[in-house]
């Protein structure tokens, strides 16, 4: 019966044709993002605020020690620059899971998910497509952070690249894991407050884990449960051209663990098939 | 249908050969949201370089039929067919002869017409050159070669809508999904894209399963499915129809067969 009703229609895709697939949406991906200027704005915004400003206050009140990857004293903007590049990531991981529910909204999702490859590939794409548009925020950030004495190694902006790509994957499955849960657009706002906020100030990125110990050993072993914390130290020190090997096997798993699921949840038999009809009509 | 389709006699509506492999079959097919059952039991096939019109109102479980030919929901009973390749098991090759018009409008309103279009043959696997070619053709086809460069929000309802049913066809699919394209389009609009689909089913053999709740968008040529709270009521030409129920109009076949007090805003 095949042969004689897909005479113009191969079995399978090509390579080629998944190549051109992954092409065009992250190109579609960095159009939208150029035309999003305000986002770009408050991407860099958001850490600036806290180098610039919170960073400064703090530098009297927190001292910090001689700790790997580090090799001298460091100033507290040094110490969070990971931390703050790790939550442009975040927060780029989750706007873009807001954007897959506007999209599903919207209908754009639709587009995307009617396409012929496998389902699972094309959100592979979206992911990679949001981890470019973070490497974008993230290298802006180092360069305006770079006038700020914030001047790691020149070799370190090559070897923070992998990690970013890994740390960019795992936080961008997160929040399409999230996203396939969440119903409306309105509900963003509980991301920020349960996910966000407490994946950011639960982890390394603002203090050193051992300052936390000191305080509150439960908030400690929380702290180093955080996949946020892993993220953020794989970070630092592949900027520092090292390695945190517990860092990359937290982050390469939960990275894996995140993204099964997420592309789980996006299965036409579950996930959006236990919602209403998008368009809100039967 | 083992040649390409045939060049139809436009005084004669093509009469599929019933051995060819129907472009849509839908079998069997019930779905439910919890307990509320959208579809119950749905059986209908739409053949090659045929019309055929899903007539329903709000709510009759026309857009939850198109979310499962789509493969948006899955399926929980029953099957679905096109062109032979079952929705489920290979949805690679049945999505590739497939071409959808979503009742919402699905563009990027800040992508130039082109660029839209060229995304939409990324993610079927075109090649950059071969999709800029097919973009300049379809563009105009549909006559909007000039405006190929401006942003898509730019664009009147009637031009994207025309936009779309072109960004549709980019991949040659042989089966065209419309649902509710002409909503909230004036009369030249509307008439605009009843035409140019109606010309993809005669010229190039397509075959379109247009879901709407407006009487006057079906021909008396026209394979007719009436899908009424989830069932499929009537289904075959519809002279053949509105004859079974005693009726003289669809309009007044539609309110026989389901019943229905109140006249569907009928075109306006």
């Amino acid at each position: 019966m095949s042969s004689i009703t897909t005479r113009d229609a191969p079995r399978g895709f090509s390579m080629q044709e998944y190549l051109t697939c992954l092409t065009g949406i992250v190109w579609r991906e960095g159009l939208r993002f150029l035309h999003q200027r305000e986002r770009f704005v408050s991407a860099l915004v958001r850490p600036l605020v806290w180098l610039f400003i919170f960073a400064a206050g703090f530098r009297q009140v927190l001292g910090i020690s001689i700790i790997p990857p580090y090799e001298t004293y460091i100033l507290y903007e040094v110490y969070i620059a990971p931390g703050l590049m790790a939550m442009i990531q975040l927060f780029n991981g989750m706007q873009s899971s807001l954007s897959m529910v506007y999209d599903r909204e919207m209908g754009n999702m639709r587009t995307l998910l009617v396409s012929p490859l496998p389902r699972g590939f094309l959100l592979f794409c979206k992911l990679l497509a949001g981890t470019a548009v973070s490497l974008l925020q993230v290298y802006a950030f180092l360069l305006i952070a770079w006038f700020w004495d914030i001047t790691p190694p020149s070799s370190g902006y090559l070897t923070v690249l992998p990690a970013l790509i890994l740390s960019g994957l795992m936080l961008g499955s997160l929040g399409m894991l999230i996203s396939s849960g969440i119903k409306q657009l309105e509900n963003f706002a509980g991301v920020m407050n349960f996910v966000i906020f407490p994946m950011f100030f639960a982890s390394s990125a603002l203090y050193p884990l051992w300052r936390v110990q000191e305080g509150s050993p439960y908030l400690y072993y929380l702290c180093e449960a955080n996949p946020f914390t892993h993220a953020v130290e794989l970070i630092r020190f592949a900027l520092y051209g090292q390695i945190n090997w517990i860092s990359l096997a937290v982050v390469a798993a939960c990275t894996i663990v995140f993204m099964i699921g997420a592309i789980w949840a996006y299965d036409p038999s579950r996930g959006l098939a236990r919602r209403g009809p998008a368009g809100g009509e039967g | 249908m083992t040649s390409p389709a045939p060049i139809p006699d436009p005084r004669e509506a093509p009469r599929p050969d019933p051995a060819a492999v129907p472009a849509l079959s839908i079998d069997g097919v019930s779905h439910a949201y919890g307990p509320r059952r959208a579809l119950i039991d749905v059986s209908f096939n739409v053949q090659p370089a045929s019309f055929t019109a899903l007539l329903g109102l709000n709510g009759a479980g026309k857009s939850t039929l198109f979310s499962l030919i789509t493969r948006l929901f899955g399926i929980q009973s029953g099957r679905v067919g096109i062109f032979g390749h079952d929705i489920s098991k290979s949805p690679g090759e049945a999505l590739r002869l497939l071409g959808v018009v979503f009742q919402p409008r699905t563009l990027d309103l800040d992508l130039s017409l082109t660029q839209n279009l060229l995304y939409h043959a990324a993610l079927h696997g075109i090649s950059r050159r071969e999709a800029a070619a097919r973009s300049a053709e379809l563009l105009g086809r549909i006559g909007l070669t000039e405006r190929a460069g401006s942003k898509v929000r730019d664009l009147s309802g009637g031009q994207m809508r025309r936009l779309e049913i072109a960004r549709a066809l980019l991949h040659r699919p042989r089966l065209l999904l419309l649902d509710e394209p002409t909503v909230g389009l004036d009369v030249k609009a509307r008439a605009d894209i009843i035409s140019q689909v109606r010309q993809l089913v005669t010229e190039q053999g397509i075959g379109v399963l247009w879901a709407t709740h407006l009487f006057d968008e079906i021909m008396p040529n026209d394979d007719l499915v009436v899908l009424h709270q989830g069932k499929v009521l009537a289904q075959g030409p519809m002279s053949r129809v509105v004859t079974a129920t005693g009726a003289q109009d669809v309009n007044t076949a539609f309110m026989r067969l389901t019943g229905a007090q109140t006249m569907p805003g009928g075109g306006a």
